[in-house]
């Protein structure tokens, strides 16, 4: 009785998606964000910027196969913030609605979990959040930064300003982890001494960062200390306050963070983190023809926001203090690569699109990216100091870093 | 059987197996994709999901619906039933990992191959997990311990009504950031994923899921007949009656709080097999699994599908969920909103929740026909008046 309950839903889904199917000269493509849950707060504007390039993409003439041009057809489903349903919505994804490509993802383990998923239906992932690495699966295709692409030229510019002794903090999950691993054998080649690198981690959601505040102050008593920081999201109030309270600024201890860009301070009062430092791949401030234009065109769109060429109809936009970030022009990326890639391959087929992304080269908002052969780009590193109005400005460029995924090939 | 299970009882129970159990699975194995009767191996796998979520949802019920104990911790005993039986698995990946090490990939970057360089990177108490029989039998030992040492204090401390039920939201909570410390080795919150085989097969093929489902199934069927039976026993009898007037029962010269630990370690025994087949089917199992709101859902869903009857928390797990499902892909913005509705609609007008449905039903036709009938005041029938509890286990 209960299974026929279930059947009877199933049934009418299913019909669902055979009524969508029926439209002519589309491509289905999910977009696999939370919009509900703790990390709605950052993918829903993932969600957001897809809807915008695919109506960008449809606007100007859809994906083009073998000269017939393919209106691309969003299928958003809401993972929830729940791991196991990642899983279940990336299944339906690529079993039910058979879609092309998903865009999605954004903590670490949500990735691992729909990972067997992709690899068991040869599906195709972009993935456009900074990580860890040290993973290379052949159905995702990741246009984050790689820690060699963030951490490391960070790092390096904490070098170059004569710093000398790192403080590493972050929350307790496996990308600060993984990352403090990597830059303490990195600051060791340096000529760093253990004795000059702290490293700690704290819960998410923690708040009292007393303790930790004093032992950075005495750590940056002597001068020429920096606080490399890992901390995410509504953790970074607290620890800036605290930061600030005890006498610490960015002249004396600055702090690099890592996971907070503009799309953060929407949610974080960015006077607190004046001077700070942050290190993306792009940055909203960034003065190019292709940024201006993204971001002019992204703020009309949010304004009526639609997806050309399809039925779908755009709900649940808040247009309010929109602003663009380093995942946002990486998630857009991925859907122009991965058009290109459809173009050149002259099909939606996943292993011929997977050879043709190898090499294909888009000039983006922050300057060409390229697709390497390890399923990561080669793109220009920015380090930028935080403005109270929750903007960056930039004070260093790293042209055409190439990610690698697997540290041990960097720290050689 | 029939002891506690009339020949209708029998027959329904028998056919609904048969068409879980057999039909379905053979609908998905051998009918063509092409055919309408074809169940995909989506279907398969999302339902055999659902009934682990229906085992845990009995265990939730015999303590809340019979017993009068309402946890909001019991899927901190499904996770970790999930845990058990994840270690096992990570282990059987072997050197198929990222870093195609003999350990888990997590180990690897927390650097256990230093801390625990004596085992090789394998922190001793994972060591036994390697066999699937400890695992098994960790699944049912270690929360039955858990239960069974907070059960004991709750309950020698006559702490009873929303003061349990906070404290039990306490522990899991406790726990769920407990799990979260990457050094508390059990892969912090990643948790555990990525497995490749369970008994040597492929974890990841639509037979090896198949398979669960149909585990998962017998499991269901099982725990549902086990807490048919002893429902309708003396115990089950006494149970109720502590839900009812615990005190009464108390000064009838029962220790009650014998038969609160005994129910409260069944149901912990009976959420974590549930949680043991969940992961397989899902794979992952990480402490978000434990955190307060999941145990919350449990209680809903009994709530929805019908609190103090066997069949309603079944309904009840497996039908939301399924909407869950089908909404969050159909009404991807909105599906918050509908499953809120539809929990408050459920609880102000429906006590009894799907179950109760017909009988309310009833009622309200039999006030409608009253009041035509007399054409004056609507005779007193109370349409939100509870269902017979104890029709069902009669």
């Amino acid at each position: 009785m209960k299974s026929m309950f279930g059947k009877i839903l199933g049934g009418v889904a299913a019909t669902m998606v055979a009524f969508s199917a029926a439209a002519a000269d589309t491509v289905k493509v999910g977009i696999l964000h939370s919009l509900s849950g703790t990390m709605a707060i950052s993918e829903t504007s993932l969600k957001d910027v897809l809807l915008f390039t695919f109506d960008e993409i449809n606007k100007s003439g859809g994906v083009k196969v073998g000269g017939k041009p393919y209106m691309i057809e969003p299928v958003v489903v809401d993972p929830a913030s729940n791991w196991p349903l990642f899983a279940e919505k990336a299944k339906q994804l690529l079993e039910q609605d058979k879609v092309a490509v998903v865009f999605g993802c954004w903590t670490s383990v949500s990735r691992k979990s729909v990972l067997p998923v992709f690899e068991q239906n040869n599906g195709l992932l972009f993935y456009p959040v900074q990580y860890e690495g040290e993973e290379l699966s052949k159905n995702i295709f990741y246009t984050a930064e790689a820690v060699n692409q963030q951490a490391i030229p960070a790092v390096d510019y904490m070098l170059g300003e004569g710093k000398k002794k790192f403080y590493l903090l972050g929350s307790d999950y496996v990308y600060p982890r993984t990352t403090n691993k990597i830059l303490k054998q990195y600051l060791k080649l340096k000529g760093i001494p253990d004795s000059d690198i702290e490293e700690i981690y704290t819960p998410f959601g923690h708040t009292d960062y007393q303790t930790i505040v004093a032992s950075i102050k005495k750590f940056a008593a002597g001068g020429k200390a920096t606080v490399i920081s890992t901390l995410n999201g509504d953790t970074n109030v607290p620890f800036f306050k605290e930061f600030a309270n005890a006498g610490l600024t960015s002249e004396n201890c600055p702090v690099v963070s890592f996971s907070i860009s503009e799309d953060e301070f929407r949610g974080l009062p960015a006077k607190e983190l004046q001077g700070h430092l942050g290190c993306w791949t792009y940055f909203m401030s960034i003065k190019s023809p292709e940024n201006s234009k993204f971001v002019k065109d992204f703020m009309a769109w949010l304004k009526a926001p639609k997806v050309t060429g399809t039925s779908y109809n755009v709900t649940g936009i808040d247009a309010k203090g929109r602003v663009t970030c380093s995942p946002m022009n990486l998630s857009r990326m991925g859907v122009y690569l991965w058009k290109q890639a459809v173009e050149k391959a002259g099909s939606f087929e996943v292993d011929k699109v997977r050879t043709a992304l190898i090499g294909q080269k888009f000039k983006g908002p922050a300057g060409e990216v390229t697709m390497q052969e390890n399923h990561h780009l080669v793109n220009n590193v920015f380090i930028g100091e935080t403005l109270p109005n929750g903007q960056f400005k930039i004070i260093k460029t790293f042209n055409g870093v190439a990610a690698e995924p697997f540290s041990e090939k960097f720290l050689k | 059987m029939t002891r506690f299970l009339n020949k209708k009882e029998s027959l329904i129970l028998a056919i609904v197996s048969f068409l879980i159990l057999v039909v379905l699975p053979c609908l998905n194995a051998f009918v063509p994709k092409e055919s309408f009767f074809h169940v995909s191996d989506f279907t398969i796998n999302v339902y055999g999901k659902y009934l682990c979520y229906a085992v845990l949802a009995l265990g939730v019920n015999l303590l809340w619906g019979y017993t009068g104990l309402l946890s909001l911790g019991q899927c901190l005993f499904f996770a970790l039933g999930g845990y058990a039986l994840g270690m096992h698995l990570m282990l059987m990946i072997g050197k198929l990992g990222q870093y195609q090490k003999d350990i888990p990939d997590f180990m690897v970057f927390l650097e256990f191959e230093t801390k625990y360089a004596e085992t090789g990177g394998l922190p001793p108490h994972w060591m036994p997990f390697r066999s699937i029989w400890f695992a098994v039998l960790m699944v049912i030992v270690v929360p039955a311990v858990v239960a069974y040492i907070f059960g004991f204090l709750a309950f020698r401390s006559r702490i009873k009504g929303v003061y349990f039920s906070i404290l039990s939201q306490a522990l899991t909570y406790a726990a769920c950031l407990m799990f979260f410390r990457n050094d508390f080795t059990f892969g912090g919150n990643n948790g555990l994923t990525d497995f490749k085989f369970i008994l040597g097969a492929d974890i990841n093929t639509p037979e090896t899921k198949r398979w669960l489902f149909i585990a998962s199934g017998v499991l269901l069927l099982s725990v549902y007949l086990l807490c048919r039976w002893l429902t309708s026993t003396k115990f089950g009898l006494i149970q109720r009656a502590i839900r009812d007037s615990e005190n009464r029962v108390l000064f009838s010269g029962y220790a009650t709080a014998h038969f609160k630990l005994f129910v409260f370690v069944l149901s912990a025994v009976i959420c974590a097999v549930g949680g043991a087949l969940y992961v397989p089917q899902v794979g992952i199992i990480n402490p978000s699994e434990m955190s307060t709101d999941k145990s919350l859902e449990a209680v809903v869903w009994c709530a929805v599908g019908g609190r103090s009857t066997l069949i309603g928390p079944m309904i009840g797990a497996i039908s939301v969920n399924a909407l869950k499902s089908w909404a969050t892909r159909a009404f991807a913005e909105q599906w918050l909103f509908m499953l809120g509705g539809m929990f408050i609609f459920v609880v102000l007008f429906m006590p009894n929740g799907i179950v109760g449905l017909p009988a309310q039903l009833k009622a309200l036709k039999a006030r409608y026909i009253d009041r035509k009938k007399s054409g004056e005041e609507p005779a007193p029938v109370d349409a939100t008046e509870p269902a017979p509890a104890t029709k069902s286990a009669d």
